[in-house]
């Protein structure tokens, strides 16, 4: 029942998320910001980072497995990790803001700050309330809360924090590796629509 | 009856105040019964504040160059109406509707998340006071209740559009938790007999309008974060000089016309429960009333551009969406026949829930065919802007939702107070609102026609302009007076109404089987659900054959 719950909700904040997205596309196209994202971003710390966010999905179901075969130690040190690995991808993405707003690029510079900023923001702060689940959790987790009958605490809150990982993976595709692929290719887009 | 189901509790003990202790118990309240009454005095108190505006601005329109309400004044009023009727009146009357009767009639004790519940309607409370708040801040919001870009930006206007957004999103999250809150109850807290066609048509509704809320809301929620974002922090989505004021039009539809679905659908299911009971007999093409609900649902996402004809999207697109806004009319037809076919060759009985439903079908039909018409793109750009949409839009939403939300008003009240609403009051409330009604709207398909453009604080002294919007001013009085018919009626039948028994109309559906009003544990046990009228079959099983 609660797995059903939190697939729906996810399913919706998709929804939210591709609205941005397509906010972004539209604007890379109109604006041809493409080239503006490769000076200002940094695709290898941001990659590492990523890899964590990545790799975080993973330990979080290695917690999870080993709360099934009832290793509450086990459980809480990988839930740990997860939560390290998670926090530490925030530090790196406040690093990279403080980066561009000391550096005079704020939400209000142009059409790719804005979209920027929005969709990553967003993104950072549906992950603060995905390591505030997470820190929930192991509270519970290591009171004993989470024993057999509650098995499926861990399972709901696992698919919001696969969903957030996810979402992550796209926005950095999306915003990062794009451009790297083919910064020019909006204008070409935009020509064959219009024909011009 | 040995073989009466037994009901299980929900698994835990729940904080709700179980003795009387007043306004208190309410408050703490996440009782569904509670909380989905608490909806409806919710939408009571905005339809009087938002019937309030209205009518201040039929006295402006009554008269040529009238300088009863200033322009800017104006611009409040006619947006703070739309928004306030469209998000505080009858999404919350309608899901309150669903949150009291679903558990109910699915024979479930609570929703599947009894506090979530009570958060929305709290949130959905707080999101319209927030939105009524800009009124004391120097000014509410004043773009149209659809506040289109740029005139939403910075520049051009004052604070009531921040609340604007924060209004409605605090009530977008109270919406969609309540969305996810629906879907679960209704797919896992049925009795276990009652398979997906053996449902009441209404909790079909209130699922399909569920899977709406969720997938549409979040368009919303993300241009209302970007309007904010522009106007607090100087982003530039929607500016014209940067951004496009004209993805606010696309996000804000793709969420727009889905809404008008979700607050049509729930009212379908409304009238799907009261044609059957009404006429005494099975509803005709159950199965169709759910697959055409179902293809609304699905069409609702491929029509919104249609709102944008004006825009300039060129031919491909406007032949497109012309195509698939027509094709929506098709399941909204059927279930008219639907209807009809349940009617024909029953024993009618004209009580006051079956009164509205019937003239519903005639209301509805003027609104859905004057739909037809703006689907048509030569026509729109023709009428667009004029009162013709302002008389379309009252026919579908007053004529379909809050009809909906009359007759379920009149059929439910029994069972949610105990008492029956006087029927006599009741008939004085009916002909005084639908004459009303109809004198208000229905000639403001020709104000369009010769011309009047919607949004226009007042006008000069052409032919017939003052003598139409007299007569429809002098119908918005007429709707006036019936409302207070009503609140006088609901006062009355509160205090010292006819008492109720469990099953007054002789209906088919679960709820009927509790006590009126139920207990805070609706059942202990449950007839068994052996079609989609189980109540019915349970007190006719002693004549197996007397089902057709």
């Amino acid at each position: 029942m609660n797995r059903l719950m939190m697939k729906l909700f996810v399913a919706s904040e998709a929804i939210f998320f591709v609205s941005l997205m397509v906010a972004y596309v539209y604007f890379w196209i109109s604006a041809r910001f493409g080239t503006e994202a490769l000076a200002r971003l940094d695709i290898v710390t941001s990659g590492v980072f990523t890899g964590m966010l990545v790799l975080s999905s993973g330990t979080l179901w290695m917690s999870e497995r080993s709360r099934n075969r009832g290793k509450r130690t086990a459980a809480l040190v990988w839930l740990g990790a997860t939560l390290l690995l998670g926090a530490a991808f925030l530090a790196g993405q406040s690093h990279e803001y403080y980066r561009l707003l000391s550096g005079g690029f704020t939400i209000g510079s142009d059409e790719f700050g804005t979209s920027f900023f929005t969709l990553t923001g967003f993104h950072g702060l549906h992950l603060l309330l995905g390591l505030l689940t997470l820190g929930t959790l192991m509270l519970l987790l290591s009171k004993g809360y989470l024993d057999n009958d509650r098995a499926n605490v861990m399972a709901t809150a696992g698919i919001y924090w696969h969903f957030v990982d996810a979402v992550w993976v796209v926005v950095f595709t999306l915003i990062y590796v794009f451009p790297h692929i083919a910064p020019h290719l909006a204008p070409h887009v935009v020509q064959n629509i219009t024909g011009s | 009856m040995e073989s009466l189901l037994h009901v299980p509790e929900p698994a835990e003990p729940l904080p709700s105040a179980t003795t009387r202790r007043g306004l208190l118990e309410w408050i703490s309240s996440v009782d569904h019964k509670q909380v989905g009454i608490m909806y409806q005095w919710v939408a009571l108190l905005f339809f009087l504040a938002g019937g309030a505006l209205a009518l201040m601005m039929r006295v402006q329109l009554s008269v040529a160059n009238n300088r009863f309400l200033s322009p800017e004044v104006y611009n409040q009023f006619f947006t703070m109406h739309g928004t306030v009727m469209i998000f505080f009146v009858l999404m919350p009357a309608l899901i309150g509707a669903g949150v009291y009767l679903v558990p109910l009639m699915i024979g479930a004790n609570e929703m599947a998340y009894p506090r979530l519940n009570a958060l929305s309607m709290w949130l959905t409370l707080f999101g319209g006071l927030l939105l009524f708040f800009s009124f004391l801040t120097g000014g509410a919001p004043d773009a149209g209740w659809f506040n289109y870009a740029p005139l939403t930006e910075e520049v051009y206007t004052g604070s009531g559009i921040n609340y604007y957004c924060m209004g409605l999103l605090i009530a977008g999250i109270g919406s969609v938790a309540a969305g996810l809150n629906f879907v679960v109850t209704i797919l896992k807290m049925r009795v276990p007999d009652m398979s997906l066609k053996r449902m009441p048509l209404f909790v079909w509704m209130m699922l399909i309008t569920a899977f709406l809320i969720l997938g549409a809301l979040p368009s919303l929620n993300a241009a209302l974060s970007m309007l904010l974002l522009d106007r607090l922090l100087h982003a530039m989505f929607f500016v014209n000089t940067h951004g496009s004021p004209l993805l606010w039009q696309h996000l804000f539809w793709l969420f727009g016309h889905p809404e008008v679905y979700i607050l049509i659908l729930p009212a379908f299911g409304i009238f799907s429960e009261v044609f059957p009971v009404f006429s005494r007999k099975p509803i005709f093409g159950y199965s169709f009333v759910v697959a055409s609900g179902i293809a609304i649902a699905l069409l609702a996402y491929g029509v919104w551009m249609h709102h944008m004809f004006a825009a300039g999207l060129g031919n491909t697109v406007n032949a497109f969406f012309s195509a698939s806004s027509l094709l929506i009319g098709v399941p909204t037809g059927v279930k008219i026949f639907n209807w009809l076919g349940t009617m024909y060759g029953g024993s009618i009985r004209l009580r006051m829930p079956m009164l509205f439903a019937v003239a519903f079908l005639i209301e509805f039909t003027i609104g859905g065919l004057t739909g037809i018409m703006f689907a048509i793109v030569p026509i729109d750009w023709q009428v667009t802007d004029s009162y013709v949409v302002v008389a379309h839009l009252h026919y579908v939403f007053v004529g379909g939702s809050l009809f909906g939300v009359f007759a379920g008003l009149f059929y439910w009240f029994p069972k949610m107070s105990g008492k029956m609403l006087d029927e006599k009051l009741g008939r004085v409330f009916f002909w005084l609102f639908v004459i009303g009604f109809n004198l208000t709207f229905l000639i403001q398909h020709w104000l369009g026609m010769i011309g009047m453009p919607r949004r226009v604080y007042t006008y000069l002294d052409f032919p017939h302009y003052t003598l139409f919007n007299m007569i429809s001013t002098v119908g918005a009085f007429l709707m006036a007076a019936s409302v207070f018919v009503l609140l006088w009626n609901i006062f009355k039948s509160i205090r010292s109404g006819e008492v109720a028994p469990p099953d007054p109309w002789d209906a088919n559906t679960l709820e009927w089987y509790t006590d009126s009003p139920p207990s805070l544990k609706n059942f202990e046990r449950v007839p068994p659900v052996t079609s989609d009228r189980p109540l019915y079959d349970f007190k006719h099983s002693h004549q197996p054959d007397d089902a057709t």
